[in-house]
């Protein structure tokens, strides 16, 4: 089951934002390998923006990215990625121009160095819709089987850290609940994974721990067990 | 003999439909992948005729130039875009335009001092200048090599592009950069070898073109023109869009400037006819530009949709 190891990535005091608007503040996070993490905050809090900066898409202001060692606090997005963070991106991104069978050739990698390591072959046996759907171009597949291909893409990478960004938005509850099955399964494989998504039930009984931001700054962290039994903490920072 | 004209015309199209999609599929990807106008994409055109005339009239042999125009441009291509362009990247679109217009002009300049002002004179190889006995009419050996060599790049690209892990990369740049980018490609050294790939067919299609059309200061203004309508046909970021839109653009053209005053004269005077006829024929194409963009605005085949 889960392995509390040393931290996979550590971030301290990060700040960031977008040109002269500054978003994130203080931003502080430990996960371990083999840890479920998630991400919590109403929109607009900075979720997303953290999450760009662990992949180097936004440039931090200040404060540091240690992940497996090395900073990479100013590392192009790339190399970052080439260390090991993949990421399921909110809006899912999926290539309109590649089809399917491409998404999962085009950027595979064993970067955790995986014995058995995800290929094509494997996510088509996790996600049998997309093995049916295999030579349609990625704009031609349904929000469900986008999110599918966008997980499936990401995993391909075999990733040290996969982060999924708002996975379930939009999407129907049978394919909600097919996502949720997906990320159990990933959980139970010792996959280290950070969520962010509004369904905070779900994630309690997916995460370790959870991280809540409010205007750039965490304003609580703790376990599933306190998240769970402080319903108060959901009004006031998520708004349920 | 109309039937030998539309053929001989259908050819013609062909051939300059395919020199066209020389120049248009680094264009296309230069714009889909990086989001960088080079007006400069000409020059390294007039580049490779250059070259290719000079290494030819040197040594005496085709081959020797054709090889010097590739290898010389893909170089100039490479360092042009290490040394400068990669610089502009994250520039907007009019210090880009402003930066490669100055480009145009230092090359029209270099060109100028380095082979004078007048036109350099680059036969066709010795046994391709009779024509060739096909479908009955008689046709110009070196425009069917010119037809030739196209299809057969056209066929290179298009299994580099759709079936090669580069080219997924490639298509997966052109559509959305920055996730190709989160997903660990290099964009930036991917980028240089598209440039230089850009770079080696600009000089092919100069090289090719060289004896059909004068090799002189600013050549390569005119077709970049076309070449600009062709990309914004065919959809930018696009190899397919750009085949298409070449194809469409070369068959137009040429079609129009050959029939379009023999067609305008059945149905008005030989006089408005041989008036009105070349002058629309030289906007057909932005005609089908217009028409392509009120029903297709993103093109007929866009990268990112």
């Amino acid at each position: 089951m889960t392995q509390l190891i040393s931290p996979l990535i550590e971030v301290t005091g990060l700040q960031a934002g977008y040109g002269s608007s500054q978003v994130l503040f203080d931003i502080n996070l430990n996960i371990r390998q083999g840890e479920v993490a998630t991400l919590l905050g109403r929109n607009g809090m900075g979720k997303t923006t953290t999450v760009r900066a662990l992949c180097g898409l936004t440039r931090p202001n200040a404060g540091s990215i240690r992940f497996l060692g090395h900073d990479i606090a100013a590392k192009p997005a790339d190399w970052i990625a080439r260390q090991g963070i993949a990421l399921v991106p909110e809006g899912r991104q999926v290539f309109p121009n590649l089809t399917v069978l491409e998404h999962l050739i085009a950027f595979a990698a064993n970067r955790a160095q995986q014995a058995d390591p995800w290929t094509a072959a494997k996510v088509f046996a996790f996600f049998p819709q997309l093995a049916e759907r295999q030579h349609h171009l990625g704009n031609q597949l349904s929000g469900g089987e986008q999110q599918m291909l966008a997980i499936g893409r990401a995993l391909t990478t075999n990733p040290h850290l996969l982060i999924l960004d708002e996975a379930t938005e939009g999407l129907a509850p049978i394919i909600r609940e097919e996502i949720w099955r997906c990320l159990d399964a990933l959980r139970q494989s010792g996959q280290t994974i950070l969520v962010i998504d509004k369904y905070v039930e779900r994630l309690i009984q997916l995460a370790d721990h959870h991280t809540i931001v409010e205007k750039g700054r965490i304003v609580w962290q703790g376990s599933s067990a306190e998240l769970d039994a402080d319903h108060g903490i959901w009004h006031r920072y998520l708004g349920i | 003999m109309m039937t030998q004209l539309i053929i001989e015309q259908l050819l013609n199209g062909l051939q300059f439909g395919l020199m066209l999609f020389l120049l248009a599929a680094g264009l296309t990807l230069v714009f889909g992948i990086m989001d960088m106008i080079n007006l400069s994409h000409g020059s390294l055109y007039m580049g490779g005729a250059y070259l290719g005339a000079a290494a030819t009239q040197a040594s005496g042999s085709f081959l020797v130039g054709l090889l010097a125009a590739l290898v010389g441009m893909a170089l100039i291509g490479l360092l042009l875009e290490v040394v400068l362009l990669r610089r502009l990247y994250q520039r907007d679109h009019l210090s880009q335009v402003l930066a490669t217009f100055a480009l145009i002009l230092i090359a029209n300049e270099l060109a100028r001092m380095i082979w004078g002002p007048q036109p350099l004179m680059l036969n066709a190889p010795e046994v391709l200048s009779g024509p060739v006995d096909l479908f009955g009419i008689s046709y110009p050996a070196y425009r069917l090599l010119i037809i030739v060599v196209g299809l057969a790049v056209a066929g290179l690209l298009y299994w580099l592009v759709g079936h090669t892990r580069a080219g997924m990369w490639v298509r997966a740049g052109a559509s959305n950069r920055e996730m190709a980018q989160a997903l660990g490609i290099d964009v930036r050294k991917l980028f240089t070898g598209i440039f230089a790939l850009g770079a080696v067919l600009c000089a092919l299609a100069g090289m090719l073109l060289g004896p059909l059309l004068a090799v002189q200061v600013g050549m390569g203004e005119d077709i970049l023109i076309l070449a600009f309508v062709v990309i914004v046909i065919g959809g930018i970021g696009s190899i397919r869009g750009a085949l298409v839109g070449s194809l469409l653009v070369g068959m137009v053209d040429t079609l129009g400037r050959a029939l379009l005053p023999t067609l305008l004269r059945t149905i008005t005077s030989p006089d408005i006819a041989a008036h009105v006829g070349p002058a629309l024929a030289s906007v057909l194409i932005y005609l089908l530009m217009a028409a392509v963009l009120f029903w297709r605005p993103t093109g007929l085949f866009p990268a990112r949709a």
